[in-house]
């Protein structure tokens, strides 16, 4: 029986609309836009009907597609879905949806635009769906230069200029992809002898239960694929590209950035670093924790501090990674369980953030904080947004952001409790620059200035309300997320368990 | 002795001797347009005749001649980027040249000595085949006869490549003192780590290192890429360098594999040096030629590092890479005759708006300059793979790595021609218009490019079986 191939429609949407893009006129704004529209609501239509049946008993990848691509080098197109990446391209198509609503007012050159939009959704659901290492490295840097040029162009110029942002971004994520290439050049080379050499992930992951990874190679290629992922994940001291480029970039390309393209570096992390290479994760996870701690609480000061809007949510995305570094690198089921939904709250509500951000920078002209106030008068349904996405942030009960957190801390409280607890006082300070800037921008006195804004209507409304629901829904029932993700997570149990006698990091005496 | 195993280089230099008769016979005041698209289907139709040539290594001449797969695959490399490059050269000498039909033999003769290099067996017949191509290339540099910088460039080319020809004689030469032989593979069986003959291999390293514009000896690019006509500075980032691959490889590969503890070190040294030194200077350049220029050193420096794994996967990936290279450059050059018909410069901001007066070109530029970044999904980015996979694999990792952070160092500056043509304003809101050959190599590059990098077997396959024969 031949089965739909879900993945590949899933895939293909995004190239198709933009193959149809190519071919309007760059006058029929509104067509172009529809089809945007379209094109990924059809994407989210089937991620979403995927995650329906997606079978949480059966784990283990599904949907699984496979055509040998290059057999000289063992790649294939292999596409597959499980409890780790379901989410996260659930996520993609989500915050895409949300993005071409939350560009629908975009005037300049739309057809470029939207083209490079369904460009960048194709890359960063390209990394999530497929099971082929040389696939994924393909479609992991497919998405630097749709970004770049979009930053370049549609991105505004405050504190740094947007040349400056996007360069900075491109050039950090380059170089951190370099020496990931290498690591996974390396990994390739070692798993297997020539001949039956191949790029799927599976089959790396059991070169390593095969025993073909020595220790000391895993520890190094380990390192560089950390310094990979990790400058994707903004893990410190690589996040500097974050709030600039977030603040440079047009809305749609921070909602995308902060919400699903960061999250390809814990996904990597999980997929490569910590399933091909269990024992170098295990040696450096005492430092990526330590990093994480830095993360947290040095990104959340730094946020507590900022004027501008963009920067808040840019350095808040920062800390918030530090909790799912502490989650990744506490290594257990627990605390990985809290990561993986962590990335897909986190995603949700900076995607929230960045498009009301966007919508009142629309209105008002400025993201300058003391310049706002009050708003919460003229913008009723706006203000909505923010205090949803805010309380989600600070981990409110009955929002997405909860849960998460809350697992990650349990997990990461039994293998490093002093940590666990450093990180836990981030939540004192992230609730204190998150109230700062709802209460500042929303609330106090009506101003008089901001009278003729009007608030979001129409089709303005459905990034907010379409997050907005996932942000409650998800919330209420954890349930559909976290046992997902327990379902992805699951397969690595007896891993894990044996990880812990594996030697770490100056023998564990950071514990 | 079989003389049809030259067939392709005797069609070349016939249709050049042709083109040259039609010129005189043609009337003054006629088109020489019809010149062009004569060598145009013609080495179309020679380049489809190789794909007859596959078969087991023959050769001629008493061995001084040979036809292998890996001769085709340069011949085929040489061809198609002879027909590219005389597609967007069309409409561009036609603007400023009277003596087209000198213009197109030259080009012609040039690749017939491209295609001897790539068949030669010994020293001898290596340097004939170079010195044909090169002093073609010493008049085609200095073509622009109004033009000072055009004829600057071609004295520069003129004196300082006899002088690296020289120095490569005189290697051969040592080489031909120790050994007693000139053939290849009557070296390779006597060459000996003598100080003689390691005189004679570091003397011919150099001298071919000039050709290939690898730093330390590359001083001589920049200034040559900007001078000459922009289809001869395509021909000579592309063939030129190509062929100059081909005789390093046939040379070192299978003459010299004794003494390879010697000369990868001189190898890894000049790839190092290519890599970082290219790339950095290039960031500094405001004229779109020169810049190419200095990423070609880059280039060649990738290209290099492949003979560091002396094995069949890194010469594999050499040669693939060598090919993809042809179809990055075909791109960014179309593009670049097309911006300077209508400005009359090379300048990098006179790149502003293009993305606005002809999208189609600005993509093609952009796909085109990723391809050489090494960017995925472009066929720069497997070409690299291919390389520094089998760099790798024998055990030079910091190698490979510095490689890789060069390759993403360098998409600063291939992005730097990038904003310019989307973010910048036009200086005028003239459109571009694309001329139809123009079009059409651009659209051969784009496709190209696009299909090496996303479904690479089939070049793999051929170019795996080309490196096979060098063993």
């Amino acid at each position: 029986m031949t089965v739909f191939p879900f993945l590949t429609a899933i895939l293909f949407t995004p190239i198709f609309g933009m193959l149809v893009l190519a071919c309007l006129p760059r006058e029929a704004e509104r067509m172009i836009k529809l089809i945007a529209a379209v094109t990924m609501s059809v994407a989210f239509g089937l991620t979403a009907y995927l995650y329906w049946a997606y079978d949480f008993a059966r784990s283990g990848l599904q949907f699984t597609e496979s055509i040998p691509w290059i057999p000289e080098l063992g790649v294939s197109y292999a596409l597959g879905v499980d409890g780790i990446s379901l989410p996260l391209l659930f996520l993609t198509m989500l915050i895409g949806l949300a993005a071409v609503f939350a560009s629908w007012k975009l005037d300049k050159r739309p057809k470029e635009f939207f083209m490079l939009l369904l460009i960048l959704l194709t890359g960063v659901a390209g990394t999530f769906v497929t099971r082929d290492l040389f696939i994924f490295l393909l479609f992991y840097e497919l998405v630097v230069i749709p970004i770049y040029i979009m930053v370049i162009i549609w991105g505004s110029t405050k504190r740094v200029s947007k040349e400056y942002a996007g360069m900075k971004l491109t050039i950090y994520l380059l170089l951190g992809s370099a020496f990931m290439l290498v690591g996974v050049l390396a990994l390739y080379l070692n798993a297997y002898p020539p001949g039956s050499r191949t790029f799927s992930m599976e089959a790396l992951a059991q070169a390593h239960q095969l025993g073909h990874f020595s220790e000391e190679f895993q520890i190094f290629a380990f390192l560089l694929l950390l310094l990979g992922f990790g400058s994707l994940l903004s893990m410190w001291p690589f996040h500097s590209w974050s709030p600039d480029g977030y603040a440079g970039a047009p809305t749609a390309v921070s909602m995308i950035h902060a919400g699903v393209l960061k999250k390809i570096g814990g996904y990597g992390l999980i997929r490569l670093g910590l399933l091909v290479l269990p024992l170098g994760a295990k040696f450096w996870a005492p430092v990526i924790v330590g990093l994480a701690v830095v993360n947290v609480l040095y990104a959340a000061l730094v946020a507590l501090v900022q004027k501008d809007l963009k920067y808040v949510i840019g350095y808040s995305s920062v800390s918030h990674m530090g909790y799912v570094l502490i989650g990744f690198a506490a290594l257990n089921s627990v605390s990985i369980n809290g990561a993986i939904a962590n990335m897909f709250a986190h995603g949700v509500m900076s995607a929230l953030f960045f498009a009301m951000i966007g919508h009142v920078y629309d209105k008002t002209h400025t993201r300058h904080i003391p310049d706002l106030g009050g708003l919460a008068h003229q913008m009723p349904r706006v203000a909505t947004g923010f205090m949803l996405a805010g309380m989600a942030s600070l981990g409110l009960p009955g929002l997405i952001g909860f849960i998460p957190e809350f697992t990650i801390f349990v997990g990461a409280f039994r293998a490093y409790p002093w940590q666990a607890i450093l990180a836990i006082l981030g939540i004192v300070f992230t609730a204190l620059y998150i109230l700062r800037i709802l209460a500042n921008v929303l609330f106090g006195p009506r101003r008089p200035e901001f009278d003729h804004c009007a608030d979001a209507r129409g089709l303005e409304l459905v990034p907010l309300v379409l997050l907005g629901s996932v942000l409650v829904v998800f919330g209420i029932f954890p349930q559909l997320l976290m046992g997902m993700v327990n379902s992805g997570v699951e397969p690595m149990l007896p891993l894990l368990a044996k990880l812990h006698q594996a030697p770490s990091m100056l023998g564990g005496l950071l514990k | 002795m079989n003389i049809t195993l030259l067939t392709s280089e005797i069609l070349v230099v016939l249709l050049g001797i042709l083109i040259m008769l039609f010129d005189v016979l043609l009337p003054r005041q006629e088109s020489r347009r019809s010149l062009g698209m004569m060598a145009v289907w013609g080495t179309l139709g020679i380049l489809l005749y190789t794909f007859t040539l596959a078969g087991p290594p023959a050769t001629v001449y008493k061995g001084l001649y040979v036809l292998d797969t890996f001769a085709v695959f340069f011949k085929q490399l040489f061809l198609v980027s002879t027909v590219l490059a005389l597609l967007f050269s069309l409409d561009y000498v036609q603007d400023w040249s009277r003596n087209q039909g000198e213009f197109y033999a030259l080009l012609l003769f040039a690749v017939a000595g491209m295609m001897v290099m790539a068949s030669a067996n010994d020293l001898l017949t290596i340097f004939v085949g170079l010195e044909l191509m090169t002093v073609v290339f010493y008049i085609l540099v200095g073509f622009h006869l109004e033009q000072v910088k055009s004829s600057e460039a071609g004295m520069k080319y003129l004196i300082l490549g006899s002088a690296s020809s020289a120095v490569l004689l005189y290697g051969m030469s040592w080489i031909y003192g120790a050994t007693g032989s000139v053939v290849l593979t009557e070296i390779a069986g006597k060459a000996s780590a003598s100080p003689a003959v390691l005189l004679g291999v570091a003397l011919m390293l150099a001298g071919i290192a000039f050709k290939l514009a690898i730093a330390p000896f590359h001083l001589w690019a920049p200034d040559i890429y900007e001078g000459a006509p922009t289809p001869i500075t395509a021909m000579l980032a592309m063939g030129s360098k190509a062929a100059g691959f081909a005789i390093l490889l046939r040379i070192f590969i299978v003459a010299l594999p004794a003494l390879q503890d010697y000369w990868l070190i001189a190898v890894s040294a000049m790839a190092v040096i290519s890599m970082v030194g290219g790339t950095v200077v290039a960031m500094r350049q405001t004229n779109i030629k020169r810049m190419i220029g200095y990423s070609s050193i880059a280039q060649a420096g990738y290209m290099l590092a492949g003979l560091m794994a002396a094995d069949v996967p890194g010469v594999q990936g050499m040669l693939f890479y060598a090919m993809l290279y042809i179809f990055a450059n075909v791109g960014a050059f179309a593009v670049i005759v097309s911006v300077s018909q209508q400005t009359g410069t090379d300048e990098i901001e006179d790149f502003a708006g293009l993305a606005q007066k002809s999208p189609f070109l600005a993509v093609v530029m952009t796909i085109a300059l990723l391809s050489m970044a090494g960017i995925p999904p472009m066929a720069g980015f497997v070409g690299k793979f291919y390389i520094f996979l089998a760099v790798i694999e024998q055990g030079h990792l910091w190698l490979a790595l510095i490689g890789f952070i060069m390759s993403m160092v360098s998409v600063y500056y291939y992005l730097l021609v990038v904003k310019t043509m989307y973010m910048k304003e036009p200086k005028d809101s003239r459109p571009l218009l694309v001329g139809s050959s123009i079009g059409v190599a651009a659209v051969a590059s784009v496709l190209m490019t696009l299909f090496l990098g996303i479904y690479p077997a089939p070049l793999a396959d051929f170019a795996k079986a080309a490196a096979q024969v060098l063993w």
